[in-house]
């Protein structure tokens, strides 16, 4: 391994001597040279190859190539170049597409293949990919080995590169409860994450402060919780919008609905369903969790996950779990006397057991896997083996990646989330520790490692809303897509930096708010007229 | 914070962002608050068709005043342009109607001015049926008044107009209130500069520091030394052209805001030196010259040539009294290796004190700038150093580690003073820092009463090593309303919880306003930020 590392090293360097090189994440394998090729808009295109089973019908590859070419040279018409301009160089007028596998209308899911290879040279230029999913992840790396001279002249180097993602799950978490983020700023999201090559969508939907999902079932929910029953809500059409957004950027969106924590603007939509607190022998008026142990309690979660099951068609739904607070129970003589009932003593942690695992059962029995935060494995929640256990504490209760030998160890899957919270903010270059981070440096074997199937950046929004979530996310979230889709080698930081101040002004080109690292400047900068 | 213990100050600001959602009854929500304010319960209506700005029969301003013309009309809009979908609201009633707003400048209107240190921004406002009046000595006040009236309205639950009839008389505790950006550091787009005027006429801050030359870059496109920008700027798209300059001071002027240039030196000069020849001092490595450069060479008469011209450009582009020299973060390492720079402190008999070598630098320059007939202000280090400054320099407090104790000895030695220590908000943190910078209040320090005259003011600095158009409007607001309001409103004014319900809603009323300021804490705006 180390001589490959090595190699590695050696060949990023090369590739910085020569043009151009902005990419992010870094691929797998690349080979390229100094000898480049001129393409020209007027006439270039992107063509299936006759044996793709992927053809034009395809909407998940027809609207990329659309997307593409409009980033690429913008959507005015191109005339043909001068005569005396197009003679220097060889020319490629084409990027022929390949797809080995069919599938065009189908999610992405987390065990998608997102492998390309990508070959420009004097006789190809070519992308081939298992899957559409590999296609779309080639298409982006193939818009940022375009460059253009300063007359204006698009080229692309000769090159080869061998990719695939190092992580299957690589996500980004974004909060509309405590901030209500307006649809626009959730698809301008997902652009980016495709520039970035992330796939996975956590949509952390509710939570105390508001309500904002609509539900059919239980419409009180949100016009009661929500913080304007017209303006501050996601509607049917707006999550089926989001949605097929995402699935046409090779996206999954894995949609957070937390309990029995975290669900104070749940209750009052649903009367009943939060534990009433007591102050002495009275209510005090006051409400805590989600009451574990009432029937009504399961019915309406069976209703309302059915729901919810139906909505997001991915495989997984996150089901919290977090955070609980025990002092409301504790105060409640109905709970006491449940707990008395059932044996759990003073242990609430059998209670939130008990409550998390009736909710498990209603959930794999509409046919769904689920994500949970790390306290459910903390708190020894008996959990079925597929479950998957997002870390996000960094110490408590032990280190994060001593946690994940832990949840890896008891044979689980887990994502990390811990050292990547975004909206965690200090003065400077705080993308350098993001980026730093290596999910896998913990003590077990290969099968255990095996089992940390990605991470997440988390943009928690106490202080995050539509007017400062671009610049904060990104290009800062970018320091985690590298680090979950590149190889574990690929960590110099110098190389690293230099890269993404070129994709961060890449970004900007694209019309993305993305903040600076560090002093300087880009070409075109934001809210610049050229 | 999801996730992370909950600190009771959040918990109980928790509370008062979500206590919005039950109370009816919206309130206007001054910012920053008043001298004065009596407020009655009686309510009077105003509809976007029927409400007119004008001049009072006394008004010594009227129709040609084009600042005022042009005031009224986007305070017109600031009122209700915001709501053209809306129908005409069905009148409750027994409503009573406001339709006018009567301004009267008392004095010379000041109408074609620029505003300065001594302004009067004092201003006197009653609301009260049929008509409405706004009362100022000169323009300044109005601009100010036409802010609180804009505040004082608001829409009920059924979306009409609202202003309770109130009484307020008003003027601001410190004449220097600031805002400093850096367009060396990052260029800053002029949109992104107008857009910061726009911000800060709506927190009645009323100077931009425009920190717009550093090391890094040099965007000012000088007339008489064109290649200054040609070669050191970050490219010729990243300059300020003689025009963009005018558009910023006019724009600043129609809302009442003094723009004062600075240009940093001797130190943070690097980028002055690719388009001037030997204007930096060469540094040594053995004997030989290392072909890096520091400072401005201090012992060369073309030196001072370049800077008499340079200056007396300046004086002219810029029309404030002020211009700030900074002065700030002299290295003397190079100067310390250059044997020419040796032998000229031999010959001065400095020893080996280069503090010595800046003073002598510095009182040139303040002569230079003296003798174009303009005032300086300069950071802390050129009073610390002990140069001689000519009475009336103006000495800006950066350094946070006991900066009170800087404010007495500025202030014991006879020199008017500006405070930004506290106020650097490039320094960013998890939570609510604008809580600190509100806490701060300039004249807890140490002195007499004859001393705390001197504090003439402050500035929030927005350094620039982190920030650009993607992240400046966010990063400097509503943070630096915080400060606005520290330096407008009366030393009383401290409750920091009444604060953050009136700054919950001032902010919103800025994202409405087409402000990108970032949100204080969990909750919601009635009309959340779009792009």
């Amino acid at each position: 391994m180390a001589g490959c590392g090595l190699c590695f090293s050696l060949l990023l360097a090369a590739a910085f001597a020569r043009q151009a090189q902005a990419l992010w994440p870094w691929p797998q394998y690349i080979q390229t040279s100094d000898s480049h090729y001129a393409i020209f808009p007027y006439n270039f295109q992107f063509q299936y190859h006759v044996s793709s089973a992927a053809q034009p019908g395809c909407s998940v590859l027809d609207e990329a190539f659309q997307r593409y070419r409009d980033l690429l040279f913008g959507s005015s018409s191109w005339q043909p170049p001068e005569p005396t301009r197009k003679q220097h160089t060889p020319e490629k007028n084409s990027l022929v597409i390949l797809v080995v596998l069919p599938g065009c209308d189908q999610l992405p899911s987390l065990e998608s293949v997102e492998n390309y290879t990508l070959v420009i040279n004097d006789d190809h230029c070519f992308l081939l990919s298992e899957t559409v999913w590999g296609a779309l992840r080639g298409l982006e790396t193939f818009s940022q080995l375009i460059w253009r001279s300063p007359e204006g002249t698009f080229f692309i180097n000769k090159t080869e590169i061998e990719d695939f993602p190092r992580f299957s799950h690589r996500g980004l978490l974004l909060d509309t409860s405590r901030h209500y983020l307006p649809l626009t700023s959730i698809l301008d999201t997902l652009d980016v994450m495709a520039y970035n090559k992330f796939n996975v969508f956590h949509w952390h939907l509710v939570d105390d402060s508001s309500f904002p999902y609509e539900s059919f079932t239980f419409p009180e929910l949100t016009r009661k919780g929500s913080y304007n029953p017209v303006t501050h809500v996601y509607t049917a059409q707006d999550v089926k919008e989001v949605i097929e957004y995402a699935r046409l950027r090779g996206i999954r969106v894995l949609a957070e609905f937390d309990t029995p924590g975290h669900t104070l603007s749940w209750g009052p939509g649903f009367p009943g369903l939060l534990t009433p607190c007591y102050s002495g022998s009275r209510p005090s008026g006051t409400f805590g969790p989600v009451n574990p142990i009432l029937n009504t309690t399961y019915e309406f979660m069976s209703t309302f996950f059915l729901e919810v099951s139906s909505v997001f068609p991915d495989f997984y739904l996150h089901l919290g779990g977090d955070e609980v607070d025990f002092t409301c129970w504790r105060s409640n003589p109905d709970i006491q006397a449940f707990m008395k009932t059932k044996g759990f003593g003073n242990d609430f942690k059998q209670l939130e057991s008990f409550y998390i695992q009736t909710l498990l059962n209603i959930v794999s029995a509409y046919g769904k896997g689920y994500v949970v935060w790390q306290e459910v494995f903390d708190n020894k929640v008996k959990v079925p083996p597929d479950t998957i256990i997002q870390v996000w504490r960094e110490e408590v209760p032990v280190n994060y990646l001593k946690e994940l030998e832990l949840i890896t160890r008891a044979g689980l899957r887990a994502l990390l989330s811990a050292p990547w919270y975004l909206n965690h903010i200090t003065y400077g270059p705080d993308w350098r520790d993001l980026y730093v981070v290596e999910p896998l440096e913990f003590e077990g074997g290969a099968q255990q490692k095996a089992l940390v199937i990605g991470g997440e950046a988390c943009m928690w929004g106490e202080y995050v809303d539509s007017t400062n979530l671009v610049p904060r996310l990104w290009p800062r979230a970018a320091a985690v897509a590298e680090r979950l889709w590149s190889n574990k080698s690929v960590t110099n930081l110098d190389l690293a930096f230099k890269r993404l101040t070129r994709f961060r002004c890449e970004l900007l080109r694209r019309g993305v708010q993305a903040q600076p690292l560090n002093i300087g400047y880009c070409e075109q900068e934001f809210e610049q007229t050229a | 914070m999801r996730h992370r213990g909950l600190g009771l100050a959040a918990l109980l600001a928790l509370l008062a962002a979500l206590a919005p959602r039950s109370s009816a009854a919206p309130e206007p929500a001054l910012w920053p608050m008043p001298l004065s304010v009596k407020t009655s319960p009686r309510l009077l209506h105003l509809s976007r068709d029927n409400f007119s700005i004008g001049y009072g029969p006394s008004s010594t301003a009227g129709p040609t005043c084009s600042l005022l013309q042009e005031a009224f009309r986007r305070y017109h809009e600031y009122i209700f342009g915001f709501d053209k979908r809306q129908r005409r609201p069905a009148k409750p009633n027994g409503a009573i109607e406001l339709q006018q707003l009567l301004v009267t400048v008392v004095l010379d209107s000041e109408c074609d001015l620029f505003p300065n240190i001594t302004s009067d921004e004092s201003y006197a406002l009653l609301v009260k049926e049929p008509v409405a009046f706004l009362k100022a000595n000169r323009v300044w006040g109005v601009l100010r008044g036409l802010e609180t009236f804009s505040q004082l309205i608001y829409q009920d639950s059924y979306g009409t107009f609202t202003v309770n009839e109130s009484d307020i008389i008003d003027s601001p505790r410190f004449p220097h209130r600031g805002i400093l950006i850096d367009t060396a550091r990052h260029f800053l787009p002029v949109k992104s500069i107008l857009k910061t005027l726009d911000a800060m006429a709506f927190n009645k801050f009323n100077v931009l520091h425009w920190h717009i030359v550093d090391d890094q870059s040099f965007p000012y496109q000088s007339v008489t030394f064109p290649e200054l920008s040609n070669k050191g700027s970050y490219s010729l798209s990243h300059v300020y052209t003689p025009n963009d300059v005018h558009t910023v001071i006019e724009y600043a002027r129609l809302r009442g805001i003094r723009v004062l240039p600075e240009f940093d030196s001797p130190g943070h000069t690097q980028s002055w030196g690719k388009g001037q020849k030997d204007l930096l001092t060469p540094c040594y490595n053995e004997h030989k010259q290392s072909g890096t450069f520091g400072p401005i060479n201090p012992i060369l008469n073309s030196t001072y040539n370049f800077l008499s011209q340079f200056f007396k450009e300046v004086s002219m582009v810029f029309p404030d009294h002020f211009v700030h020299l900074g002065g700030d973060e002299v290295e003397f390492t190079c100067w310390e290796s250059n044997p020419e720079i040796q032998g000229f402190m031999k010959q001065k008999g400095f020893g080996k004190d280069f503090r010595r070598l800046e003073s002598f630098y510095l009182q040139k320059l303040l002569g230079i700038v003296s003798t174009v007939k303009k005032g300086s202000i300069v950071w802390q280090e050129v009073f610390d150093d002990h140069v001689k400054l000519l009475p009336g320099t103006i000495v800006q407090v950066w350094k946070n580690q006991v900066y009170s104790e800087e404010l007495r000895e500025v202030t014991a030695a006879g020199f008017p003073v500006i405070l930004s220590a506290p106020w650097y908000l490039d320094w960013i943190s998890y939570g609510q820092d604008w809580r600190n910078y509100y806490k701060v209040d300039p004249l807890h320090f140490d002195g007499s009463q004859e001393q705390k005259k001197l504090v003439i003011g402050g500035e929030a600095c927005l350094w620039g090593e982190f920030v650009d158009a993607t992240n400046l409007t966010p990063r400097l607001w509503p943070r630096a309303s915080a400060v606005g309001e520290r330096l407008w409103s009366p030393e009383n004014i401290t409750s920091v919880g009444d604060a953050y319900n009136r700054l919950t809603v001032h902010r919103c009323r800025m994202v409405r306003r087409g402000i990108s300021a970032e949100p204080l804490f969990t909750g919601y705006c009635d009309y959340e930020y779009k792009t």
